[in-house]
């Protein structure tokens, strides 16, 4: 079922015009009603007016999470606080919190777009669908609850924590669709495991998604424990909350943006340029339809790349592959970007070893050299040299194809890496240390 | 016929080897065959020990990568063409030595290699059937 067809399958070409005709009308809001922008676009000697075609999108400012934090907490809402019907702001891990505020209208369009992303996950009005993201400040509850009802299912607002309980509740009340993080729901398994429940007897048949990253393996690993089609949904608060772009069920190969309402481009993070069309950069979102906070090409340091070819569920939205890591991590290697994710993603792929990495850059002469140094992995550990070898030669490659950068490859002992309680230290950067 | 050997992941750092000895000898295990091979950043460490079970557990309790391969004791007659004529006969039934090591002490006056080959069972198939001895594991660990 498709929610919005007119939308989610309109021609290219159709699409484009009306993401003009909206970035246009954003561009004269947003100059008229937010003194951020009016002085930015000064800065730049732009005026609405020069937004002349889709092209043109590049001429246009960044807006940075540090912006919003700088205007906190309402410094760039677009219209006045009689019209702001809600406010949501996401927690502040890595500094202050950033505050967002939306319109009726808002509200409505972002439980049109949560019910489409149920229907691109296969869910129907017959559904039940078992809310474990949070309810409150976070966008996450709120944004699903809604948007089951808008497409008519049944939601059930369980919200987080009390695990055992929600596996009484996901049971009892027979969910079919579950919504929490995929962390999360590894752990409902485990716990359903020990009160002697066995989530593959019941009628749950598909888990959308979000809120942290997650990789390929992951999904399997949920599929098979939890017997269920596993989607992947994304959204930022910043941008909306989740249903900015929804996985589909036929496909399960990246996740269609609701191109309509948000105008998606990647860029370089170091230069802020467009990349070649399919390559990997950071994801930026002009939010063409929000009355309450509209965001000019807001830079959401997620690494994706987009796919425009058609999908076989019969929509033309763009599809961006998951999330692969944060921009902020990138290091440049020769003139090639590489992100410790996308390296990450390759040994987590390769059997025989753990997922224990360091990377070494280091110069020899004018050239970066790039060292992996992975832990091997007990349990299917080779005594042979060349099978060893045969690893290594096969990581390289994978690291060349995918990446494009030649990499030594350095085989390590269980544990050799030093593991810390928070973030793991994954690079150490040497190239400017001997000049 | 067939023997556990410990197989152990070493990096090229200093004292590696050394702690292996030192763990396995404050275990009380002997090593009664030994052989390194190695790159130039990593190596396997192959050993035949008196108690395999022991040994395994302070190695791995130590953090190390520690695998279990199965590998055959041949006897081979100590003169000269004896393991020539072995390996002929190995190759005739393509049969391929992935690598292979002399046993520390002889068994009487013939010498003990250790192989590893890609097919064991055809192997210890073929080498009783040409009436060559072979060393079962519990005898190995005493001589
Ligand atoms: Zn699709």
């Amino acid at each position: 079922m498709i929610f919005d067809i007119d939308k989610e399958t309109m021609p290219r070409e159709e699409l484009e015009k009306l993401q003009l005709k909206r970035l246009k009308q954003l561009c004269e809001k947003v100059y008229a009603n937010v003194p951020f922008y009016t002085k930015k676009f000064k800065e730049l000697g732009i005026e609405p007016k020069d937004i002349k075609s889709l092209s043109d999108l590049s001429k246009l400012p960044f807006t940075e999470k540090q912006d919003l934090r700088n205007h906190y907490p309402f410094g760039l809402f677009a219209v006045s606080r009689e019209n702001i019907v809600r406010i949501h702001s996401s927690s502040g891990t890595t500094g202050k919190a950033t505050v967002v505020g939306y319109t009726k209208r808002d509200i409505k369009n972002w439980a049109d777009m949560m019910a489409r992303s149920f229907a691109i996950a296969g869910a129907t009005p017959a559904d039940s669908i078992h809310n474990a993201y949070g309810y409150g400040l976070f966008t996450g509850g709120l944004g699903v609850h809604y948007g089951a009802e808008a497409l008519g299912a049944t939601i059930i607002p369980m919200s987080g924590g009390a695990t055992r309980r929600q596996i009484m509740v996901i049971k009892d009340f027979g969910a079919t669709v579950l919504c929490c993080t995929p962390s999360y729901a590894l752990y409902l398994y485990e716990t359903g495991k020990e009160m002697g429940i066995d989530f593959r007897e019941l009628p749950l048949k598909t888990g959308i998604f979000g809120a942290e990253p997650w990789t390929e393996s992951m999904r399997r690993e949920i599929e098979d424990k939890l017997n269920i089609k596993a989607l992947d949904i994304y959204g930022l608060s910043e941008i909306m909350g989740p249903g900015v772009a929804m996985e589909c069920a036929e496909a399960q190969d990246g996740l269609h943006i609701m191109e309509d309402h948000f105008l998606p481009e990647i860029i370089n993070p170091e230069t802020g340029d467009p990349v070649e069309p399919g390559e990997v950069g950071e994801l930026v979102i002009t939010t063409l339809t929000k009355e309450g906070i509209p965001l000019i090409r807001y830079r959401t340091r997620d690494l994706t790349k987009l796919n425009y070819t058609p999908c076989r569920c019969g929509r033309t939205l763009a599809r961006m592959q998951r999330v692969t890591g944060r921009s902020d991590d990138m290091l440049i290697i020769r003139g090639v970007n590489v992100f410790p994710s996308q390296i990450e993603s390759i040994l987590v792929e390769t059997e025989g070893l753990s997922p224990h990495y360091l990377l070494e850059i280091h110069r020899d002469g004018n050239l970066d050299i790039l060292t992996v140094k992975v832990e091997v992995a007990g349990n299917t550990f080779s005594d042979e040299i060349k099978n060893l070898q045969t690893l290594e030669r096969k990581i390289q490659r994978n690291i060349k194809e995918f990446l494009g950068v030649t990499a030594r490859i350095k085989l390590v002992e269980p544990k050799s890496i030093e593991r810390s309680a928070g973030k793991a230290k994954r690079i150490i950067d040497l190239r400017n240390e001997n000049q | 016929m067939k023997c556990d050997q410990l197989s152990i992941f070493l990096e090229n750092r200093a004292g590696r080897l050394a702690e292996v000895t030192r763990l396995l000898s404050e275990a009380k295990v002997n090593i009664r065959a030994l052989s390194l091979a190695d790159t130039s950043d990593f190596g396997i460490l192959r050993l035949i020990v008196s108690d395999f079970e022991t040994a395994q557990k302070v190695l791995k309790d130590a953090g190390f990568t520690v695998g279990k391969t199965t590998v055959v004791a041949v006897v081979v007659d100590d003169q000269p063409g004896g393991l020539h004529t072995l390996l002929d006969m190995l190759r005739d039934a393509s049969i391929n030595v992935e690598y292979m090591y002399a046993f520390v002490q002889q068994s009487g006056n013939n010498a003990v290699i250790i192989f590893r080959f890609d097919r064991t069972e055809q192997a210890i198939e073929l080498l009783s059937g040409k009436n060559i001895k072979m060393i079962p594991s519990e005898e190995l660990c005493k001589l």
